[in-house]
Formats: C-alpha cells, sequence, structure tokens
C-alpha cells in the first residue's frame, strides 16, 4: 500500500453512523500510523466493532470519510473494495471459521480469493507457514468444531496473516477465553506485529491485553474520541471514567 | 358523568393503541415485502451478471439429493401404497378395479408425487438451509466471506437455490416411481399382478398433459424452497435463537407458498 508521507494508513475523519434513531458513532477523529498497535477501549455498545466495520465496509457510514491509503472509502467502486480488502485483514470476535471446512480449506479459501497466481504447492507452503506462525501446524486438517475457543482465535489469525495484510483488525481478540489464553493470544499479537511489520487496530476491553499490545490507545464515549495517547498517559489520568477502565 | 368520560376516554384510548397496532403492523409489512424484493433483484442480478461457484453447485446437488432420497424413498412407497389400499374397495364396488393401476399413477404424477416431495424438502432443506445460513450469520461467517473479496449470495445463496431447483425434480421423478412400485405392492397384497402388467396399465393411462405440467411445477417448487430458506437464514438477526426463528420460518412460509404456488399451477394447467 503506498504509505502517506505522516505515514497515515488509515484516516478516519468525522465518522457518524446511526441504526434507525441510535446514534452510534458521532464524528470519529482518528488516524492509524505505520507499525503501530492503536487499542480502541470502550464499553460495550460504545460503537468500537461498528467503527471497525466501517473500516473495511461492511457497514456503510452515514457521514465523514474514511480513507485507506489512497482509497477513500464513501462511494468507493468495487475494483477498489476488493484493493482495499486485500490490504486488510480482520480477526473476528468468534473467529469466524466456516464451520463446513477444515482448517487447510478455510485458509486455503481466504489466499485463494484474495491473491492469485499461487500454485498449489505455493499455496500449500504458505498455509503451513500460517500455521507455524501461530503455533497450530497440526491443526490442518482439523474441522473447526474439533478445536477450542483459543485454537478457533490462532487459526482465524492464521487465516488473517495468510494473505499478509499491511493492516489487521482485531475484534476483541482475547474475549470468552481464559487469562493464560488471552495472554498467548496478546503476545501473538505483538509477534505479529514484529515479524510482519503491519500495523493494527484492536478493540478490546480487556486490560491486560491492553497494557501488552497497545502502542497507543484511544478511547471512544458516547460516539465520540474521548482521549488519545499513550498506555502510560491513560494510566495517569486522573479522569474518573478513564480510571474506571484501568482500575 | 365522570365515569362516562372516563369510559370515552378509555374507548379513544383503545382505538388510538389499535390503529397505532395497525400501522405498525402494516408497516412492517411493507418493509418485509421491500426487502424480499430487493434480495430477488439481487439474486437474480448476480445470477446473470457474476462469476458461478460451479463446485459449490455441485456440492449443494449432492446435498439435496443425499439428505432427502432416504426420506422420499419411505414417504414414497408408503404414499402409492396407501393410496392403492384406500381407492381399491370403491373400485371394486364399481367393478373398476382395472383402473387401478392408471388412476393411481396419474394421482401420484400430477399431484402427490410433486407436492409430497416439495414438502418434504421444504422441511428437510428449506430448514437446514435457513438454520445454515443463520448460523453463519450469528457467527459472523458470512461477514468474512465477504471480507476475503467474496459475494456471499453468489457463494451461497445462489448455488443452493439453483441446487433446489434442478433437484427438487428429480427427486420427484424418483418419488413417482417409488410410488408407483408402492402401489404395485398394494395390489399385490390383494391380487397377484406382475410388475410388466402393473406398469403398462398405469401408464396406458398416463398421458403428456399429466407429466408435463407436472415436472415444469416442480421447477417452482424447487427455487421457492431454495430463495425462502436462503432468505430466512441470510436474513436472521444476530443473537442465537435467531437461527432457530430462520429454520422455523423457511419450513413455514416455503410450505405456505408451495401450496399457493401448486394452486396457480393447477388453474393454469386447467386451461389446456
Amino acid at each position: 500500500m503506498e504509505k502517506k508521507a505522516n505515514n497515515v494508513l488509515i484516516g478516519i475523519n468525522d465518522l457518524k453512523k446511526s441504526f434507525g434513531d441510535q446514534k452510534v458513532l458521532d464524528g470519529i477523529n482518528l488516524e492509524l500510523h505505520d507499525n503501530e498497535n492503536l487499542v480502541v477501549l470502550g464499553k460495550s455498545g460504545s460503537g468500537k466493532s461498528v467503527l471497525i466495520k466501517c473500516i473495511v465496509s461492511l457497514l456503510k457510514h452515514d457521514e465523514g470519510s474514511i480513507k485507506v491509503g489512497e482509497y477513500e472509502l464513501t462511494d468507493i467502486n468495487e475494483e477498489d473494495l476488493i484493493e482495499v480488502r486485500k490490504k486488510i485483514g480482520f480477526l473476528f470476535q468468534s473467529a469466524a471459521l466456516y464451520d463446513s471446512m477444515t482448517v487447510r480449506e478455510n485458509l486455503t479459501f481466504a489466499l485463494s480469493r484474495l491473491k492469485e497466481g499461487f500454485s498449489e504447492e505455493e499455496m500449500n507452503n504458505k498455509i503451513v507457514e500460517a500455521l507455524e506462525n501461530v503455533g497450530m501446524p497440526d491443526s490442518i486438517d482439523k474441522m473447526p468444531s474439533e478445536l477450542s475457543g483459543g485454537m478457533k482465535k490462532r487459526i482465524g489469525l492464521a487465516r488473517t496473516l495468510v494473505v499478509n495484510p499491511d493492516i489487521i483488525l482485531y475484534d476483541e481478540p482475547t474475549t470468552g477465553l481464559d487469562p493464560v489464553t488471552s495472554h498467548e493470544i496478546s503476545n501473538l499479537i505483538n509477534d505479529t506485529k514484529g515479524k510482519f511489520k503491519n500495523s493494527s487496530i484492536i478493540i478490546t476491553h480487556d486490560i491486560n491485553c491492553v497494557k501488552t499490545v497497545a502502542d497507543r490507545i484511544a478511547m471512544i464515549k458516547d460516539g465520540k474520541v474521548y482521549k488519545v495517547g499513550s498506555l502510560e498517559a491513560f494510566i495517569n489520568d486522573d479522569d474518573s471514567y478513564i480510571q474506571s477502565f484501568f482500575k | 358523568m365522570p365515569d362516562k368520560l372516563h369510559n370515552q376516554e378509555e374507548s379513544s384510548l383503545n382505538l388510538n393503541s389499535f390503529l397505532t397496532l395497525i400501522k405498525d403492523k402494516s408497516n412492517s409489512f411493507f418493509i418485509d415485502v421491500a426487502n424480499v424484493i430487493e434480495y430477488l433483484q439481487t439474486v437474480l442480478r448476480n445470477l446473470f451478471t457474476k462469476t458461478f461457484e460451479f463446485q459449490e453447485f455441485l456440492k449443494q446437488c449432492y446435498q439435496i439429493g443425499n439428505k432427502s432420497v432416504g426420506l422420499i424413498s419411505i414417504t414414497g412407497i408408503i404414499v402409492g401404497l396407501v393410496l392403492t389400499i384406500q381407492s381399491r374397495p370403491a373400485l371394486v364396488e364399481f367393478g373398476a378395479v382395472a383402473m387401478l393401476p392408471g388412476m393411481v399413477a396419474i394421482s401420484i404424477i400430477r399431484e402427490m408425487g410433486p407436492v409430497i416431495t416439495a414438502l418434504i424438502c421444504a422441511g428437510k432443506i428449506g430448514s437446514s438451509m435457513g438454520a445454515e445460513l443463520g448460523s453463519m450469520r450469528v457467527t459472523e461467517q458470512i461477514d468474512a466471506m465477504e471480507v476475503s473479496n467474496t459475494n456471499p449470495i453468489n457463494f451461497l445463496i445462489i448455488p443452493r437455490v439453483l441446487a433446489a431447483t434442478v433437484m427438487i425434480p428429480i427427486l420427484t421423478l424418483y418419488a413417482d416411481a417409488i410410488g408407483i412400485f408402492g402401489s404395485w405392492l398394494g395390489i399385490n397384497l390383494k391380487d397377484n399382478v406382475s410388475l410388466d402388467l402393473f406398469i403398462n396399465q398405469a401408464f396406458a393411462q398416463v398421458e403428456f398433459i399429466d407429466v408435463f405440467p407436472a415436472v415444469i411445477k416442480t421447477f417452482f417448487f424447487g427455487a421457492v424452497i431454495g430463495l425462502v430458506g436462503c432468505y430466512k437464514g441470510y436474513n436472521a438477526g444476530r443473537g442465537t435463537e435467531s437461527v432457530g426463528i430462520a429454520a422455523n420460518s423457511a419450513v413455514v412460509t416455503a410450505s405456505l407458498l408451495l401450496i399457493i404456488v401448486d394452486l396457480i399451477a393447477v388453474q393454469i394447467t386447467d386451461l389446456f
């Protein structure tokens, strides 16, 4: 992806999104920089997941703009949207593995539809490599129903990594996992950034995950960005709303 | 006097809430109709302009055939058997027992085979499509597909609708054959008729006009089952209970629509 001079990979400007009468996003301004983990914090229902779904056009925003690299998502055409989606990986809250396919088929599906021109052997090598990166090479022929929650998240991440995206969006990656597995997934997010030099937006309210992965934090309240800053800035802030998350 | 005033206020309140209910219901009905029209438009547009997922189509054909063939075999044979056993006494009374194979064959080919096959498939396939797509919606698999540059309408809906449209006529012809065989078994409970003679007698009375409209209407039955099952599943809500609702609603709506389509088909056939 062509990187802008100030290294902004995603620029969100005055973003608004409502569902009926309910305003979920009410003028969000946010930037994702090159090679950073940006954590988006906020209460349940504050619109964090809606925000990242707007970034991949799973939901259409009502007003404002989202710029991914050189592409403006408002009224984007189908060809350009394909290019945007090739650059962004999305790890869903439930991992969203296709139930009717094996792990290998899940990864093949993503790879064959997002990247063209690979031979069968190249594809197989990439799939094995992606599974090794998440520590799951033995699960290649398993069905999703045979995997635990943490394993599903890892395979979901492998499915995201196999297409080598510049940006990864994590939707509550540690939700529903035990503390040990949550810590492993948080470390995996850091390892991924270290190895692939990609940037990530991580939606979470798991403070341990925030402490492990965050380069920068954006807090959302009432549909707006309440505060953006480093982990230290958030920890040292006296604001009672911010402290309610970090205590 | 205050009592009368109170009663008047109460009845005007009831009328208002009744009118609001009617308004809400009719709004919701028209929104549903608009959604269905939009869905049909999208399916038709993608059917003719987008890449066809042939492997998925074959997989769905296999699934539909494989899932239904056992149930259809059992039902078909029982329908043929029961129809024969029930009709025999009346025909014996009129000395027309020789008409029994032809009468049963015509009943099965024209009506019983297509309708019973379609209703069984509405239950078996329609609910399965509703539940499968509903579950994919709830667990964000449809969103994941979209993020992987795959149009879910092309990958999930069109192959299923086309597979149902192709497979229901095939399953119906199979059910007809099994039903006629069941009828032969039914006749042999009382008489001794060879299969050759039975088939000759049965098909001596069956004409092209009995078979052709019956086969044509099964394509529509298949399309209805596929479209309704996929629509209900694809548009399921986000909670887990939506999966059950989608599956249930797919069966009820598809069954009702099948009866309506059958009624229309019978009226059209009667014109010729």
